[in-house]
């Protein structure tokens, strides 16, 4: 346990709390421990908590739970950053399937494919058959929808879902709702929405109580991370407002390849770890292109992201490992964090 | 040794002479448009050069160097290629004089112009 960095975090965090924002239902905290991120939320006194590997082994005890977030496979890229993406999507589903509590389900934030090919989307198939929990839940990459505007995506993903793929359910009292931004983008823009879709995601959230838990997934971030690189998405902040009653809103993005969060007021942001190649932190690349690392450290920043549903204190824990275990990379998580908080 | 050194200097000024002779076509594209040609290079998520201008007549390549693919879909739908991974590339000639401003339509913040006079 990096004492002086949960400190820091810690520190930084209160900082971050010291904007006005009414701490009540103030999403809290992270503590680092060897790889693992604990983020937990709490609708009371804001609390802290350290990862151990027993973490979430009391889920599926009344309506607790927990479920798997990965991202950005991209079947089918063999370029020298990782020439073997199924097979890292199949260690990232290895790694599931040994988890000590089971997840209830696998949202997938996008970027299945690389170029949205049938063979591309059958290989994914395939991977995630072996997968320890059956549901899976899909909102798609700008990769997903290259040759047919996001046809045969919506065929083979997005069955009985509205307008390019987007919807919503109902997990154990809490409301999931899976975006998409990555349709009908405009020149010079970044991630979109489009108001056809933000006027449903209005009238999905009515008549809601303001208690339930939110947790929205959309393959862009939800929030700006980083416009050169068109890292955000252009209205997102009028979704964001439907939100705001809300005690616990969490948002799950991808599409950035490395883990990057953010609390404002009640609501928690967060990025996953992509399971095919990592991309570089923003603005310290010429672009935002496939990273290349030495071959033995490529599963140090490829991971999955696991979520974890405290009915009795009303928090989610999210907690990101690579695929392999490595001081190094923890050291890299928390560099993100910083300078995300700072 | 120096023979050697010499012949190679002989011979590459008729060489230069030769390819300059025969990109001269492009290099007067103004005279010639039919033969008129501009290339387009994908790097690092940006379109280089950004600007082409180039005459009625003329096609333009675009050549996907990056390990990422990209598109090249006109602003105002006059042409639209299809997804163009590494080392693809995509040609249009443009028969009317105007300013056509493109992107990516997979990374919007890509854009671009071609210009033709």
């Amino acid at each position: 346990m990096p004492d002086k960095k949960h400190d820091l975090i810690d520190q930084q965090l209160q900082d971050f709390n010291d904007d006005g924002v009414d701490r009540r239902g103030f999403l809290k905290c992270m503590a680092w421990a060897g790889t693992g991120l604990v983020w937990t939320m709490s609708g009371g006194i804001p609390v802290s908590r350290a990862f151990a590997k027993g973490y979430g082994k009391d889920a599926g005890k009344g309506g607790d739970f927990s479920f798997v977030q990965i991202s950005d496979s991209h079947i089918g890229f063999n370029k020298p950053a990782n020439p073997d993406v199924t097979a890292t999507l199949q260690t990232a589903i290895n790694k599931i399937n040994a988890m000590s509590h089971k997840p209830d389900f696998i949202i997938h934030t996008g970027d299945l494919s690389q170029l949205s090919k049938p063979s591309e989307f059958d290989t994914l198939d395939q991977a995630l058959k072996g997968a320890s929990a059956k549901q899976i839940y899909f909102v798609p990459g700008e990769h997903d929808m290259l040759s047919d505007n996001g046809e045969q995506y919506l065929q083979r993903y997005g069955k009985g879902t509205k307008g390019s793929g987007w919807y919503s359910f109902d997990h154990k009292g809490v409301h999931f709702v899976g975006l998409v931004n990555v349709a009908n983008l405009k020149a010079g823009g970044m991630g979109s929405l489009g108001h056809d879709q933000l006027e449903w995601f209005e009238a999905d959230l009515k008549g809601r109580s303001a208690s339930t838990p939110i947790v929205l997934f959309a393959h862009i971030p939800l929030w700006t991370i980083y416009p050169d690189w068109g890292w955000g998405t252009d209205d997102s902040e009028q979704a964001l407002s439907y939100v705001k009653r809300f005690g616990s809103v969490t948002v799950l993005n991808g599409h950035i390849h490395q883990v990057m969060q953010k609390v404002e007021g009640k609501v928690s942001f967060h990025t996953a770890m992509s399971t095919a190649f990592p991309q570089p932190a923003p603005g310290k690349a010429p672009s935002a292109g496939p990273m290349k690392v030495p071959a033995d450290q490529l599963q140090q920043v490829l991971g999955v992201t696991d979520v974890n549903y405290v009915v009795s204190g009303r928090s989610l824990a999210i907690v990101d490992s690579p695929l392999a275990d490595s001081g190094s990379s923890a050291s890299r998580e928390s560099a993100d964090v910083d300078s995300t908080l700072g | 040794m120096t023979r050697t050194k010499v012949w190679i200097a002989s011979l590459a000024t008729p060489v230069m002479i030769a390819l300059l002779l025969a990109g001269s076509p492009s290099v007067r594209a103004a005279d010639q448009p039919a033969a008129a040609k501009a290339e387009v290079k994908i790097d690092n998520f940006s379109f280089g050069p950004q600007t082409v201008t180039v005459p009625v007549g003329a096609t333009v390549t675009w050549t996907n160097r990056d390990d990422i693919p990209h598109t090249v879909v006109s602003t105002d739908g006059v042409f639209k290629s299809k997804v163009r991974d590494t080392d693809e590339t995509f040609s249009y000639t443009f028969t009317k004089a105007g300013t056509y401003p493109y992107f990516c339509s997979v990374h919007p913040k890509m854009t671009g112009k071609v210009v033709v006079q």
